[in-house]
């Protein structure tokens, strides 16, 4: 790479109108849309399902609220420390958005232990993939399939969080990495949108 | 424009916002309500937190509006999949009507 490429590799070529603050951002928001229609689609597949069913469970009686919702509170919770890290941020204190980013990464890590709780005991009363003793055998494996779904955008998004930590105390100043940290708060705010229409149509409907 | 910040909103109002309307999406699946308003009123409270989370949290609030209808885009995809759904829904429904009051009812020998 020529010399003048290799500088001008570092800087974006032109604003997007849409966010002129980076072209990553507009790219997280076309990512997230994408996948919101993935679990758009899950969870209209999921009422079409239901509603045409004869025997399908209440999933209140089956899967129970009780931890659903303290996860569900939790993920609430985790959303506002991802918040106050970057408004720590933007006030130049990197050492607290760093504290914020670590509970926000282990509220995330704490949901995935109780999904993990959650899902070992419904098997062990014999809530499986491919059939339960309550009713629709597809009763199982959608409830695996979305919470699946969504657990594993968790995992990646404790991850993320942990590698954005990182990219934060390596980055010569706190502007430097204020984008970054609000691209990765994106995905995270997502993560929780998407559990509160879960928790609402798999466990409280 | 690296660096660039937004306006942050009261954010601990927004966490409160968001642990009342969860405290009343409990307390709904609860009240002596027909299914039908049980499942309008989760619909909508669930809506209004997503609301919340998207305004405010992740700012669409203080974004461009071609922004906003890129993130809404998802949510019309999924109601018109719903619509699509619907009358393929409404027909199995109807054939397995015999079959959800076999199951319901007590077997008799």
């Amino acid at each position: 790479m020529s010399p003048s490429a290799s500088v001008h590799s570092a800087i974006e070529p032109a604003e997007t109108p849409l966010t002129p603050e980076s072209w990553g951002k507009l790219g997280m928001w076309i990512f997230l849309a994408g996948d919101a229609v993935g679990f758009g689609v899950l969870l209209a597949s999921y009422g079409g399902m239901r509603a045409t069913s004869a025997d399908w469970p209440n999933p209140y009686d089956v899967l129970g609220i009780n931890l659903t919702a303290a996860m569900t509170f939790l993920l609430i919770c985790s959303s506002v420390t991802m918040v106050k890290a970057l408004e720590w941020l933007g006030g130049g204190d990197r050492t607290k958005c760093r504290m914020f980013l670590f509970f926000t990464a282990l509220g995330g890590a704490i949901f995935v232990c109780c999904q993990a709780y959650e899902w070992s005991k419904l098997i062990h009363e014999g809530l499986h993939i491919n059939g339960n003793p309550w009713g629709a055998s597809l009763f199982g494996t959608s409830f695996f399939l979305i919470t699946g779904f969504h657990g594993l955008h968790v995992t990646g998004g404790v991850i993320y969080l942990v590698s954005i930590i990182r990219y934060v105390t390596n980055r010569p100043s706190p502007a430097a990495s204020y984008n970054a940290v609000e691209i990765t708060g994106l995905y995270w705010h997502f993560v929780d949108l998407v559990w509160i229409m879960v928790f609402t149509f798999m466990y409280l409907i | 424009m690296a660096g660039a910040e937004h306006k942050h909103p009261n954010y601990m109002a927004i966490f409160w916002y968001l642990a009342i309307l969860t405290a009343i999406e409990i307390a709904v699946i609860y009240a002596p309500l027909p299914k039908v308003t049980i499942v309008v009123l989760l619909c909508g409270l669930a809506l209004g937190k997503a609301a919340l989370v998207a305004m405010y949290f992740m700012h669409l609030r203080f974004e461009t509006r071609t922004l906003g209808l890129v993130a809404i885009t998802p949510l019309m995809i999924a109601t018109l999949l719903v619509f699509l759904l619907l009358p393929d829904g409404l027909a199995v429904a109807k054939r397995t009507v015999g079959v959800k009051a076999a199951v319901s009812a007590p077997a008799k020998h």
